[in-house]
C-alpha cells in the first residue's frame, strides 16, 4: 500500500533501527523536552530491570534451595517479619513516589508551551493531517517549522478521534472533533520526522502520516512568503495529482484500477455514473463527490464513508483533480497539462506574511532571535521592540 | 484428631475387599458429580444421550456449570487465539500480507471483545471460582444454585449475540468502542454492544451469587482469616464486578440509544462529547482489570502454598490487599486518558493513585516468592505456572510503573508497549493463573491425572513463545510503532521484530495447543486421580473425592485450621477415622496411587444415599 505520498519534501531522517542518537529503546532525541523524559525512562527502565532480575533471582534461589527432596518433607512454620515486610511495603512505595514527581515535574514542562509559541493549526481528518499558518498558508501532509523554536500546534478533527504522535519529539495529543487541543515542541536540530496517527480511526488509520521538516530560520521565512517547495503554479493534471497525495486520497482510490476502500481512478471520465441512470462522469460529477460525497454513491462502496473536503479545496484544486481524472482515463486535454499565465500571476500574487513569523497571538514580537527568547523567557528584563 | 464431623458418624457399611478400599467408605468416587444423577438404567441409545444432556443442561449443580462454562471460555479462548495468530500473520511482513485492511480491523477488534468479554471476565471466576468456591467453604452449592444456572444462560445468550454480529458483517471499532468512530462506522456495533451489555449481567449475577455464599454458607470454623485466599480473591472480585459492571451496561446501552436515535450524548456533532464516553468506559473498564487478574491472584497464592507445602506468607496482607485493590481500583481509570484530553490536573491525581495500586499488587509478589522459603518446593506442572506467573506479572507490573508516570505515557501512550505491558499483565498474569489452577484442579474436576511429561512441555513452550512474543513488542512500542496499525510502512526498519513477534506467536499458540492435548488425552487414557494428589490441605483436597460427590460433602465439614496448615496432613494421614471425611492424604508418592482405585467404570450400582 502507498502511504507517505512521494511528492512531499524529503524522507524522514530516520530510515534504519539503530540510528544516531537513538537506542535499542528509544529514537533518537529531537526536542528539548524530549531528554527529561528519556532520562525518567531510564531511571524506571534500570530500576525495573534490576528488580525484576531480584525477584527471579530469589524465586530460582528458593526453588533451588527448597526444592523437595523427599515426600515426607516436613517443613517448619516460618514465622513472618514484621521488618521484611514493612521493608517491602515502604521501598517500593518511595520508589513509586519519586518516580510520580519525576513524572509530574517533566509532564509539567511539556503540558505548557512557552509564551513566545508560534502557531500553526492542524486539522485531521480521515485519513490526513493538514497544517495551516497564521498567515493562512495551507499545506496538507506536512509542515516546515524553523529550528530552536518553540512551535504550538493547535489540533482539531473534522471526523473521529485522532492523535497527534512524534516519536522523536515524545509527543502526542488526542485530536478531537469538538474542541482544541495543542502540543508543542522545540526541535534543537534540522531534519524530517515521521509524524504518525495513535488513536484508531478507521480503515487506513495506519497510512494517516505527515512529516514535519525542521528547517533553517531562514528558509523557513522563505516558505512563509512563498508557499512550500512543490506548492508552486503547476498545470491542473500536475495539481491534480498533487492534490491526490497530499490529502491522502491515495489511501482509498487506486489509480492503477486496484481495489481499496473508495473506487478506482483509472478510466472512469466520460463513463456513465456508476448506479444512476443517467449523466456521465463530468466535472459536476467530480466536484459534487468530493465536496458532498453522499450525492453519488458508487454500488459497492456504500459503507465506505468518505469525509467531505468542502472548505479544503478551492476551485482551482477540484478543476485539477478532474483534469488528473481526464489525464487517467486518457482524455486530457492540452489545457489540463499546460502551466497558464493566469496561475503564473495568482502566484506571485500571493501575499507575504505579515508580522514575521505570522502568529498574531504572539505576544512578543518577531523575529525572534533564540538569544532574545532566552531573555524574554527569564523575564521582565525583555526587550519589547 | 484435626477435624470433625458434625454429623453422627454413619452406620460402618459391610467389609469390602483391602484394594477396594482406597478411599474412606461413603467417599468412593463412583458417586461423583460426573455420574449423577444420571438417566436412568433402562433409558438406551439417543434417549439416554438426550437425558444426559438434559441432566447437564438443567443441573443446578455449581460443578456441572463450572464444567460447562470451562468449555465455554476455552472454546472462545481457542477462538481469540486464533484471530490472535492472524493478526500476527498479517504484520509478518510490510504491506498487505494475507487480509485487507478492513479486515483487519475486524479480526483485532473481535480478538479483543472475545478475549476480554468471552474468556478472560468469565475465565477463573465462572470455572474455578464456581467448581471450588462452595467446596471451599465447605457447602453443598452456591446460595443461588438456580440464580446460577441463569448466569450461565445469560452468558450463553450475550455470547450468541456477539457472534451473530460477526455474521452481519462484524465490527471494527476497537474493543474500546470508542465515540466518535462507533457512532459512524456501518459495521454491527450494535450487536456487539447489546452481546456486552446482556454478558454483563451473567458478570454481575455470579458475583452477587459468590458474596452471598462466601458471607451465609461457610461451614462451621471457617472464619474469615481460614477462608483460602482463593476465596479472598473471588470476594473481591465480587465486589468490583457489581459496583462496576452496570456501568458499562449503561455507557452501551447509551451508545446504543445514540446510534438508533441520535440522542448527542457523546456525539460532538449533536453536541456530545466524546471524552464522556472514555470516562464512563475506562470507569468500568479498569476496575474490570482487577475482575481480570484478582482470581488469577487467588489462584497463584493457592499453588504457591500447596506446592512449597508451607504457609502462604503474609495471609492477612495477601487477603486485604486484594480488597484494598479492588476498592482503589475504581478511582485510577484517567490513567487511560492522559492524552485524551483530559484536566491536566485529572492527569496528575490519576497518576499517583495508579502509583498507590502498584503497591499492593507488589506485596502479593514478594509474599508470594517468600512463601518458598524454607518450604519444599514441588516443581510440578501448576508449579511451572505459577512461577511464570510470578516471573511475567512482575514485568508486567514493572512497567505499568514506566507507563503510570504521567510524562513517559505520553510518548508510550497507545503504542506496543502498552499492548506488550497488558498481554503480560492479562495473558501473563491471568492466562498462567488460569492454566495452573487448571492443571491444578484437573484431578478434581476431572477425576484423572494428565500427563505430567506433556505439561511440562507445554509450560517451557508458553513461557518461550510468551516472551518471544511480547518482549519484543516493549522494544517496538518504545520506538514508537502504534497501536492498532494494519501495517508499518513509516516504520520499515522494525520488520525483523514483528517477524520474531510472530514466530513466538506460533510457539505461542503451539504450548496452548499441548495443553489442550493433554487434557483430552487424560480424559481418554488418564490414571485415575486420587482425592489429594498434591497434598493440598484446603476441603476441596481433604475432604472430598475425585471428582467429587454430587453433594460435595457427606457431612457438613467443621474447620479446626487454617488453609495452608499442611501439618495437619501428616497428622491424619494413613489414620483410620472409619467414616471420617478424611480421605487418605498420599504424602508419600501421589502418583501411584491412583492405580489400584476403583474410579467407577465397572459399572457399580448407584447408591441410593445420593439424590
Amino acid at each position: 500500500m502507498q502511504t507517505a505520498p512521494d511528492s512531499l519534501a524529503g524522507a524522514p531522517t530516520r530510515q534504519s533501527f539503530f540510528t544516531e542518537g537513538g537506542s535499542l529503546w528509544l529514537p533518537p532525541q529531537q526536542s528539548t523536552t524530549a531528554h527529561e523524559i528519556d532520562a525518567l525512562f531510564y531511571f524506571i527502565l534500570y530500576t525495573s530491570i534490576f528488580l525484576t532480575l531480584l525477584v527471579s533471582a530469589a524465586m530460582i534461589y528458593f526453588v533451588w534451595k527448597y526444592r523437595r527432596r523427599s515426600h515426607a518433607d516436613r517443613p517448619r512454620d516460618v514465622i513472618e517479619s514484621k521488618w521484611l515486610e514493612l521493608s517491602w511495603i515502604t521501598i517500593p512505595t518511595l520508589l513509586v513516589l519519586v518516580v510520580f514527581f519525576w513524572g509530574f515535574r517533566a509532564y509539567v514542562g511539556t503540558a505548557i508551551p512557552p509564551s513566545d509559541a508560534i502557531t500553526i493549526n492542524v486539522k485531521a481528518q480521515k485519513w490526513a493531517w493538514a497544517f495551516e499558518y497564521a498567515n493562512g498558508t495551507n499545506v496538507p501532509g506536512e509542515i516546515w517549522v524553523p529550528v530552536n523554536t518553540p512551535v504550538r500546534l493547535e489540533m482539531t478533527s473534522q471526523d473521529v478521534l485522532h492523535s497527534f504522535y512524534v516519536p522523536e519529539f515524545r509527543i502526542k495529543h488526542d485530536v478531537l472533533p469538538n474542541r482544541y487541543t495543542y502540543v508543542w515542541f522545540e526541535a534543537p536540530r534540522e531534519g524530517t520526522y515521521q509524524v504518525l496517527c495513535t488513536e484508531y480511526c478507521g480503515t487506513s488509520h495506519s497510512d494517516m502520516g505527515a512529516r514535519i521538516h525542521v528547517v533553517s530560520r531562514g528558509e523557513y521565512y522563505e516558505i512563509l512568503r512563498n508557499g512550500p517547495p512543490g506548492m508552486g503554479p503547476m498545470a491542473p493534471a500536475a495539481l491534480g495529482e498533487s492534490v491526490y497525495t497530499r490529502y491522502n486520497c491515495n489511501t482509498c482510490h487506486s489509480i492503477d484500477g486496484s481495489e481499496k476502500v473508495g473506487p478506482t481512478w483509472l478510466n472512469i471520465w466520460g463513463q456513465p455514473r456508476p448506479g444512476s441512470e443517467e449523466g456521465v462522469v463530468d466535472e459536476e460529477y467530480v466536484h459534487q463527490s468530493i465536496l458532498y460525497p453522499q450525492a453519488y454513491i458508487v454500488p459497492g462502496y456504500e459503507n465506505a464513508n468518505m469525509p467531505s473536503y468542502d472548505g479544503q479545496l478551492d476551485e482551482t484544486q477540484l478543476a485539477g483533480v478532474a483534469a488528473f481524472i481526464r489525464q487517467l482515463s486518457g482524455a486530457a486535454t492540452a489545457a489540463d497539462t499546460t502551466l497558464s499565465e493566469g496561475d503564473v500571476a495568482d502566484q506571485q500574487d500571493m501575499e507575504a506574511p505579515e508580522g514575521g513569523m505570522g502568529d498574531p497571538g504572539t505576544p512578543v514580537a518577531d523575529p525572534v532571535d533564540p538569544q532574545d527568547r532566552e531573555i524574554v523567557r527569564e523575564g521582565e528584563s525583555a526587550p519589547q521592540n | 484428631m484435626e477435624t470433625l464431623t458434625q454429623s453422627p458418624r454413619p452406620a460402618q457399611p459391610a467389609p469390602v475387599p483391602r484394594e477396594a478400599r482406597q478411599y474412606p467408605v461413603g467417599h468412593e468416587p463412583v458417586h461423583n458429580y460426573l455420574r449423577e444423577p444420571r438417566p436412568a438404567d433402562d433409558v438406551r441409545g439417543l434417549a439416554r444421550a438426550w437425558a444426559w444432556i438434559k441432566l447437564w443442561a438443567l443441573s443446578v449443580d455449581h460443578k456441572r456449570i463450572g464444567i460447562m462454562y470451562l468449555v465455554a471460555v476455552s472454546f472462545f479462548f481457542s477462538v481469540g487465539g486464533l484471530l490472535a495468530l492472524g493478526i500476527r500473520v498479517e504484520l509478518f511482513t510490510v504491506g498487505p500480507t494475507i487480509m485487507e485492511p478492513d479486515t483487519y480491523n475486524r479480526v483485532f477488534t473481535m480478538h479483543g471483545l472475545v478475549m476480554v468479554f468471552l474468556f478472560i471476565i468469565p475465565s477463573i471466576p465462572a470455572t474455578m471460582g464456581n467448581f471450588l468456591l462452595p467446596i471451599m467453604v465447605g457447602a453443598k452449592d452456591v446460595a443461588f444454585p438456580r440464580l446460577n444456572l441463569l448466569s450461565l444462560y445469560v452468558y450463553a445468550a450475550g455470547a450468541c449475540i456477539a457472534l451473530y454480529s460477526i455474521t452481519t458483517g462484524g465490527i471494527d471499532t476497537g474493543w474500546t468502542f470508542y465515540t466518535p468512530y462507533s457512532k459512524e462506522t456501518g459495521t454491527a456495533v450494535i450487536a456487539m454492544a447489546l452481546g456486552a451489555f446482556v454478558m454483563g449481567f451473567s458478570s454481575i449475577l455470579t458475583g452477587l451469587n459468590f458474596i452471598v455464599t462466601i458471607h451465609k454458607m461457610r461451614a462451621p470454623g471457617m472464619t474469615w482469616n481460614r477462608m483460602p485466599l482463593f476465596l479472598w480473591s473471588i470476594y473481591a472480585t465480587s465486589i468490583v464486578q457489581i459496583l462496576a459492571t452496570p456501568v458499562i451496561g449503561i455507557t452501551l446501552v447509551l451508545l446504543v440509544m445514540e446510534r438508533v436515535f441520535g440522542i448527542g450524548i457523546f456525539d460532538p456533532a449533536l453536541g456530545g462529547d466524546p471524552v464522556l464516553f472514555q470516562h464512563f468506559f475506562w470507569f468500568y473498564s479498569h476496575p474490570a482489570v482487577y475482575i481480570m487478574i484478582l482470581p488469577g491472584f487467588g489462584v497463584i497464592s493457592e499453588l504457591m502454598g500447596t506446592f512449597s507445602r508451607q504457609r502462604v506468607y503474609g495471609y492477612r496482607a495477601v487477603a486485604l490487599s486484594s480488597v484494598a485493590i479492588a476498592l482503589l481500583g475504581f478511582l485510577v481509570w484517567g490513567h487511560h486518558m492522559f492524552t485524551s484530553g483530559q484536566s491536566p490536573v485529572s492527569s496528575v491525581v490519576f497518576s499517583l493513585i495508579t502509583f498507590l495500586i502498584g503497591i499492593p499488587s507488589g506485596i502479593k509478589v514478594f509474599n508470594w516468592i517468600w512463601t518458598m522459603y524454607k518450604g519444599s518446593v514441588w516443581l510440578k506442572t501448576p508449579m511451572l505456572y505459577a512461577l511464570t506467573f510470578l516471573f511475567l506479572f512482575t514485568i508486567g507490573g514493572v512497567t505499568g510503573i514506566m507507563i503510570g508516570a504521567l510524562a513517559v505515557d505520553i510518548h508510550l501512550h497507545d503504542t506496543y508497549f502498552i499492548v506488550a505491558h497488558f498481554h503480560y499483565v492479562m495473558m501473563g498474569g491471568t492466562v498462567m493463573a488460569f492454566l495452573g489452577g487448571i492443571h491444578f484442579w484437573w484431578p478434581k474436576m476431572t477425576g484423572r491425572l494428565y500427563n505430567e511429561t506433556l505439561g511440562k512441555i507445554s509450560a517451557l513452550l508458553v513461557f518461550l513463545g510468551f516472551n518471544l512474543t511480547f518482549f519484543i513488542q516493549f522494544v517496538m512500542g518504545s520506538q514508537g510503532m502504534p497501536r492498532r496499525y494494519y501495517d508499518y510502512p513509516d516504520m520499515p526498519w522494525l520488520e525483523p521484530l514483528h517477524q520474531l513477534s510472530t514466530v513466538g506467536s506460533f510457539v505461542l499458540g503451539l504450548g496452548l495447543l499441548v495443553v489442550l492435548v493433554n487434557g483430552l488425552l487424560s480424559l481418554k487414557r488418564g490414571k485415575p486421580a486420587p482425592g489429594n494428589p498434591w497434598g493440598g490441605a484446603t476441603l476441596e483436597w481433604t475432604h472430598t473425592t475425585s471428582p467429587p460427590d454430587h453433594h460435595n460433602f457427606h457431612h457438613t465439614p467443621l474447620v479446626t485450621h487454617g488453609p495452608y496448615d499442611y501439618e495437619v496432613l501428616f497428622h491424619s494421614s494413613g489414620d483410620s477415622q472409619g467414616g471420617a471425611p478424611i480421605p487418605n492424604v498420599e504424602v508419600g508418592a501421589p502418583q501411584e496411587m491412583g492405580t489400584t482405585i476403583d474410579d467407577g467404570t465397572t459399572g457399580q450400582p448407584d447408591s441410593a444415599t445420593d439424590m
